[in-house]
C-alpha cells in the first residue's frame, strides 16, 4: 500500500443549499491509508462536505471521483457499497434497536454482508464495550458509547474510507482519548479515515494532514506540522482560541 | 359472573383480532413514513372485493384466493409508493395526506361503479359455523379472526427484526438519514413497507368480509376503529395494536349488550378518549 496514491478527489466543487451557497470550488484530495481532517468552525462547510462525498448532496460545480470514478452523481446507498461509510454529526444511532441490531444495520450494503462475522468480531475487539452491551437498547448508552457504536456500525459496512463527522462533541477528555485510539487502530488495518473536528490543537496531534475550511472555502491545507506552525491558524480561529 | 356477559366479552376479544389485522398496515405506514394513510380503510375493502370476485367468478375459496390477491395488492402498494407517495413526499409532508385521500375516494367510486353499493358478503361454508367453549357457542368466524390476527402479528414481529429488510424498514423509521448513511436505499424500502401493508390489507380484507358484510363505503368506519386500535396500543409497537384492537372489540361488544348496538361505537370512541387522556402515547407505544 502507498501513501502516495490518491483514493478520493475532490475537484472545483460548488454544492448549493437551495439558493444558498455552502461550499466554493473546493478541492481537496485523500491518499489512501491516511488520516485527514477537516478543521474549521460552525457553518464553515465541513459537514456539507461530508455530506456531498456520501451522497446525500450533489455538487452545482466540479466532481469527485473514488478511485478514478466520479461519484458526484451517485445516490447514497450506492456510495456506501463502493466503500465509503459516514459516522454522522451526533451519532445518530437507531435508539429503539439493540446495540447487535444497530451494528447488523451497518452490513445492509450487499458487498458488506458476506464480510458480516468478521466484521462483528473486529468491533467487538475494538470496543469491547459494545458487545457486553450488545442487547442493550441504543439510546440507553452513554454518549461515548454510541459514538463507539456509531463508529462500530460504520466499520459494519466494511468500509476503504471513513468519514467521521464531530467525533468528539459533548464527550469527555478521558471518552476523546479512547476514540482516537481506535481511530488509529482502524487506520492500521488499511482504513483511510477523513474527520471533521472543531477542536484544532487535538485534531493536529493526530492527523498526518489537514485542511482548513473558512465559509466554505478551502483557505488552508498542509501536514499537521507544518499547519502547528502557522500563525494563521490562530487568526482562522480567534472564535475557538482556547482549543489552540 | 352471568354467563350472559361472558359471550360478549368473548366475542370482543376475538374480534380483537380482526380489528388488529386491520390495523396493522396502517401502523406500519405510519410508523415508516409518518404517513396517515386514509385510504387503508378502502384497501382493506378492496381486498374484500378483490376476495368477492374470485370466489364469484372463479370458484376459489376466499382463503386460496390470497394466492392471487397477496401478490397483486403487493405490487399495487409498491406502485403507489414509488409513483405518487415518493413523489408528494418531496412536494411537501401534506401532500401524501392528500394524495392518500384521493386513493380513497377512487377506490370507493371504482367499487360501486364495479359491484354496486348493495351489501355483499363472503359466504363461505365454515362462516356460518359455530364452536363451543362449554355451554357458550360463538362463532367459528371470530375464533379464525383472532388466529389470523395472532399469526400476521408474530409474522410481522419476526419479518422486522430478523430478516434485513425488516431491519431497513425499522431503521429507515427510527431515523431516515442515518439509514441512508448506511446504505439503505429509503425510496426502495418504503416502496416494500407499503407493499407489505398492502399484503396485510388483503388478508384483512379477507377476514374482514367473512365476518361482517361491506360495501364500498366501509372504508371510511374501518378507518376509524383502525385509527382507535393504534391509538389505544400505541404507534410502534405491534403487541399494543393487538391489545388495542382486543380493547377496542371488548367495548364494542359489551357496548352493544348493555345499551344496544346503536351506541356500541360511541362507548369505544369514549374509551379511546379515556385511554389517551390518561397515557397520550398508548398503552405499549413510545414516548415522543
Amino acid at each position: 500500500m502507498t501513501m502516495d496514491e490518491v483514493e478520493l478527489e475532490i475537484k472545483n466543487i460548488d454544492v448549493f443549499h437551495g439558493t444558498f451557497q455552502a461550499l466554493w470550488n473546493v478541492s481537496l484530495e485523500i491518499r489512501r491509508g491516511e488520516m485527514l481532517a477537516l478543521i474549521g468552525a460552525n457553518t464553515s462547510g465541513k459537514s456539507t462536505l461530508m455530506d456531498t462525498i456520501s451522497g446525500l448532496l450533489h455538487p452545482a460545480n466540479g466532481t469527485i471521483e473514488f478511485e478514478g470514478r466520479d461519484i458526484s452523481r451517485l445516490d447514497c446507498h450506492e456510495i456506501v457499497a463502493l466503500g465509503i461509510t459516514q459516522v454522522p454529526e451526533g451519532r445518530h444511532v437507531f435508539p429503539e434497536m439493540t446495540v447487535h441490531d444497530n451494528l447488523m444495520i451497518g452490513s445492509y450494503s450487499p458487498c458488506a454482508r458476506a464480510k458480516t462475522k468478521p466484521n462483528l468480531e473486529r468491533v467487538y475487539h475494538l470496543f469491547p464495550i459494545l458487545k457486553e452491551r450488545r442487547k442493550q437498547i441504543a439510546r440507553t448508552l452513554s454518549g461515548g458509547e454510541q459514538q463507539m457504536l456509531a463508529i462500530g456500525r460504520g466499520l459494519m459496512a466494511d468500509p476503504k474510507l471513513m468519514l467521521i463527522d464531530e467525533m468528539s462533541l459533548g464527550l469527555a477528555p478521558i471518552v476523546i482519548d479512547d476514540l482516537f485510539k481506535a481511530l488509529k487502530k482502524i487506520k492500521e488495518t488499511g482504513i483511510t479515515i477523513l474527520f471533521v473536528e472543531q477542536n484544532v490543537k487535538r485534531t493536529l496531534q493526530e492527523t498526518d494532514r489537514a485542511y482548513i475550511l473558512e465559509t466554505g472555502r478551502v483557505t488552508l491545507s498542509g501536514t499537521a506540522a507544518e499547519l502547528r506552525e502557522e500563525a494563521k491558524i490562530k487568526k482562522a480561529y480567534f472564535g475557538l482560541e482556547e482549543c489552540v | 359472573m352471568n354467563s350472559d356477559i361472558i359471550t360478549p366479552v368473548l366475542m370482543g376479544i376475538m374480534l380483537g383480532g380482526l380489528y388488529a389485522l386491520i390495523a396493522n398496515g396502517l401502523s406500519l405506514v405510519f410508523g415508516v413514513m409518518r404517513l396517515i394513510n386514509l385510504a387503508h380503510g378502502d384497501l382493506v375493502i378492496l381486498g374484500s372485493y378483490f376476495a368477492y370476485a374470485i370466489l364469484t367468478l372463479l370458484g376459489l375459496d376466499p382463503l386460496i384466493g390470497l394466492v392471487i390477491s397477496v401478490p397483486v395488492m403487493f405490487c399495487l402498494g409498491f406502485l403507489i409508493q414509488k409513483y405518487l407517495m415518493s413523489k408528494a413526499f418531496a412536494i411537501s409532508s401534506e401532500t401524501p395526506l392528500i394524495i392518500a385521500f384521493g386513493i380513497s375516494l377512487i377506490i370507493q367510486n371504482a367499487n360501486q361503479i364495479a359491484w354496486t353499493p348493495l351489501s355483499r358478503a363472503l359466504n363461505t361454508t365454515y362462516a356460518q359455523k359455530s364452536f363451543f367453549i362449554g355451554e357458550l357457542q360463538l362463532p367459528l368466524i371470530y375464533l379464525f379472526d383472532f388466529i389470523a390476527g395472532i399469526i400476521v402479528m408474530v409474522l410481522l414481529h419476526v419479518f422486522l427484526k430478523a430478516t434485513y429488510l425488516g431491519r431497513a424498514i425499522t431503521a429507515a423509521s427510527q431515523d431516515r438519514r442515518a439509514a441512508r448513511l448506511m446504505g439503505i436505499n429509503t425510496n426502495r424500502v418504503y416502496g416494500y413497507a407499503f407493499a407489505i401493508a398492502m399484503i396485510s390489507a388483503a388478508i384483512a380484507g379477507v377476514f374482514l368480509g367473512m365476518t361482517f358484510p361491506f360495501t364500498p363505503t366501509s372504508g371510511t368506519s374501518f378507518l376509524t376503529i383502525a385509527f382507535g386500535t393504534v391509538i389505544i396500543g400505541g404507534l410502534g409497537s405491534m403487541l399494543g395494536t393487538f391489545l388495542g384492537g382486543m380493547i377496542l372489540g371488548i367495548f364494542q361488544t359489551l357496548g352493544g349488550y348493555f345499551f344496544g348496538s346503536a351506541s356500541q361505537m360511541l362507548i369505544v370512541y369514549l374509551i379511546v378518549l379515556v385511554i389517551l387522556a390518561i397515557r397520550p402515547h398508548g398503552l405499549l407505544g413510545r414516548k415522543g
